[in-house]
């Protein structure tokens, strides 16, 4: 017999108590938490702003016009030389300025990332309640490695793409793509069980919301 | 020592703790780091004001997972298999490592990366991929000072919670050959040493080995929660990740990870999210590794199924909220429990999945104060599987042809109970005896088979005149009535 079997097996009869009639719904499960403990409206985006600033992250709120001016400010401050952006992100997004913009095509190797000082992407959705960035692999993202070897991750995401609370977020989110839920830059509590900023993932993070 | 769990039984929980507890720099390690954690909780958990509704949701949540766990674990089968993963079937520890190591031999590699994962620590992987000539490099810091220390986890979620940043500082100057020279005690550069470490084997690595936080049956969908992201380096740089997942981590469907999402960082860390979850659904084209296989785990888990009572320690998220609250815990550390499930979650883990005989003292290693309970976000009755776990022992015991001294006091005490006359004498005496084994105040160690009692206890004696032998002194126009 397999182990497969043998498991199974074991199982159906460690279970020999449920009555054979029993289908899982008949286990009710109360649903009668919140969908979102963030609000509505101009509550949310503010909500979003103060949590993600919570992880010393930083958040700026920015008009499209003022948009790619912003972007160029936020590298320039940073220092940045190489920039890494993922395919889709907008062209007229892209601010010019004193570094170089390395395309993932052909795809980049884990060398030249790690060498890079930054990405530059757009996420899929916001989480307000927990100051969340869910990424899932599309237009202006890019593959999971782009966003985790450069130090410096600076997020773009619109005010109408961040949702109040995590039920909302996953309603939204498609598990067949790969997603990377982010909330502050990498950081540990392994030490003294006190969160310190900055282990392996990008040590700096700069969420910049474009408002219409 | 059971072959499925690693340490168990080495020594017995009594001996540990009574070891622990006399190392004081342990004791304030433990105390500051578990009281820093305990206030971040019940800050963030408050912000919730459906907690308890959460709560309510989750425990539901898993039972009608356990209920149901054939059904869903075939689901999870076809849809990981559905998305291009493979899914592997290990009834123990032994042939999980086995079939680990044989994955890792497949690709030609002799080394592997890892993500924290208390599977693979409870069935000793590391151990046994070093035993095929295959070297396994753990990345979660904790993770890393414990192996650099060739020392042992004493906590689910922070591993090296019994060192202080001291003495991190020594285990890296120590033992990492690129430590820098000026290292200081800092959690920053202590992290930034770690990150130095870690950087050239994580771009040069082709396989990773992680656990799994949760797997959803109708997606076939892969979670790791984590924080320092060496999760999301394992799980995206190397070409191949094989992940070893204990079979009641299943979840029936991705909504249903609303409700665990919002728990298990709160709980854990204190956060209202950990910095990184990673969710991965067999293989994305050009995105990831090219090969990903499941392994589910039994290991003890079936057995532990068949109680009724004690298969709600199933429902465990490993957030160690219970570890942190624990008032034995935090005086004794994980080590004494001697088990890589410490806490009160581990007192009833181990024993269950070590199967009977293994690891008895642990159901007793407790003080019933509930403060588990309440903090557990899945509303695992620990203090009731304690109990429950306590009894079985007792019943085991109770079959020996001789008594223990324990079973004779008990019946001995069924009698003086069952007499209000023989109580009073029995106070008397106890209040006669205990002024004669008792030094200032307190009972000290008592001879022959009592000390086994008495030396766990810190006891003063009994008064020289009982409440029933002073209310018959008080009120003599009372005792007729």
């Amino acid at each position: 017999m397999s182990s497969r079997e043998t498991m199974l097996g074991r199982i159906r009869a460690a279970l020999a108590d449920v009555p054979p009639e029993e289908r899982p719904e008949d286990v009710q499960v109360p649903r009668d938490y919140r969908r979102s403990h963030a609000g509505t409206g101009a509550d949310v985006l503010d909500r979003f702003a103060e949590r993600v600033a919570d992880y010393r992250a930083t958040v700026r709120l920015v008009a499209e016009a003022g948009l790619t001016a912003a972007l160029g400010a936020a590298l320039t401050e940073r220092g940045v030389r190489q920039l890494v952006v993922p395919e889709g992100f907008r062209a007229g997004w892209l601010p010019t300025g004193p570094f170089t913009v390395l395309a993932d095509d052909p795809q980049l190797t884990v060398s030249q990332l790690d060498a890079a000082d930054a990405v530059l992407s757009t996420a899929a959705l916001g989480i307000a309640e927990t100051g969340t960035l869910v990424l899932d692999a599309g237009p202006g993202q890019g593959r999971r490695a782009l966003t985790l070897l450069p130090d410096y991750h600076l997020c773009v995401l619109r005010a109408d793409q961040v949702v109040g609370d995590l039920p909302e977020a996953l309603e939204r989110l498609d598990p067949r793509r790969p997603l990377t839920f982010i909330s502050g830059p990498s950081a540990t509590s392994d030490i003294e069980l006190d969160r310190v900023e900055g282990v392996h993932g990008p040590r700096t993070l700069d969420v910049v919301i474009v408002t219409e | 020592m059971s072959e499925g769990l690693v340490w168990l039984g080495t020594p017995a929980f009594p001996q540990a703790a009574k070891k622990a507890l006399a190392d004081t720099q342990l004791r304030r390690n433990l105390g500051k780091a578990t009281g820093t954690i305990r206030d971040k909780r019940l800050r963030v958990c408050a912000e919730l004001d459906d907690w308890e509704q959460l709560r309510d949701s989750a425990a539901a949540l898993k039972l009608r997972t356990l209920r149901h766990l054939p059904r869903y674990l075939e689901q999870l089968e076809a849809s990981v298999t559905a998305a291009g993963g493979t899914v592997h079937w290990a009834a123990d520890a032994a042939e999980a490592n086995r079939i680990v190591a044989e994955l890792v031999k497949a690709t030609g590699e002799r080394e592997v990366v890892k993500v924290k994962s208390m599977a693979t620590q409870e069935i000793g992987l590391n151990e046994a991929l070093a035993a095929e000539g295959i070297t396994a490099h753990e990345t979660d810091l904790a993770e890393l000072i414990v192996q650099l220390a060739d020392d042992r986890p004493s906590h689910i979620l922070v591993p090296a919670i019994h060192r202080n940043r001291a003495e991190i500082r020594e285990i890296f100057r120590s033992r990492m050959p690129d430590a820098p020279a000026d290292l200081t005690d800092e959690p920053r550069a202590l992290a930034e040493a770690a990150r130095l470490h870690l950087r050239e084997k994580f771009l040069r690595a082709k396989v990773a080995v992680s656990g799994a936080n949760f797997a959803v049956a109708e997606t076939g969908t892969v979670l790791v929660v984590e924080s320092e992201g060496n999760g999301r380096m394992c799980l995206t740089l190397p070409d191949t990740l094989i992940t070893v997942m204990g079979i009641e981590k299943v979840v029936p469907t991705f909504a249903d990870l609303e409700v665990f999402l919002q728990l298990l960082p709160r709980s854990a860390t204190g956060e209202r999210m950990n910095p990184y979850t990673s969710a991965w659904t067999g293989v994305h084209a050009a995105d990831g590794p090219s090969t990903f296989h499941l392994v589910l785990l039994d290991n003890g888990r079936t057995a532990t199924l068949t109680d009724q009572v004690g298969r709600q320690a199933l429902g465990c998220i490993r957030c160690s909220a219970c570890l942190n609250v624990c008032p034995v815990y935090e005086r004794v550390g994980g080590h004494a429990y001697g088990s890589v499930y410490p806490g009160p979650i581990g007192a009833i883990l181990t024993p269950q999945l070590a199967g009977v005989g293994h690891a008895a003292s642990l159901p007793f290693a407790s003080t019933l104060c509930g403060a588990c309970y309440d903090a557990c976000p899945v509303k695992i009755n620990i203090p009731e599987v304690l109990v429950h776990l306590r009894a079985k022992e007792v019943d085991a015991k109770r079959g020996r042809r001789t008594p223990t001294v324990e079973s004779l006091l008990m019946r001995a005490a069924t009698e003086v109970l069952a007499s209000p006359e023989r109580l009073r004498l029995a106070q008397k005496a106890g209040a006669l005896g205990g002024r004669l084994v008792g030094r200032g105040g307190r009972i000290g160690p008592l001879p022959g088979p009592f000390h086994a009692w008495s030396d766990t206890r810190d006891l003063p004696v009994p008064p020289a005149e009982s409440f029933r032998a002073w209310w018959q002194r008080t009120h003599p126009e009372e005792n007729d009535r």
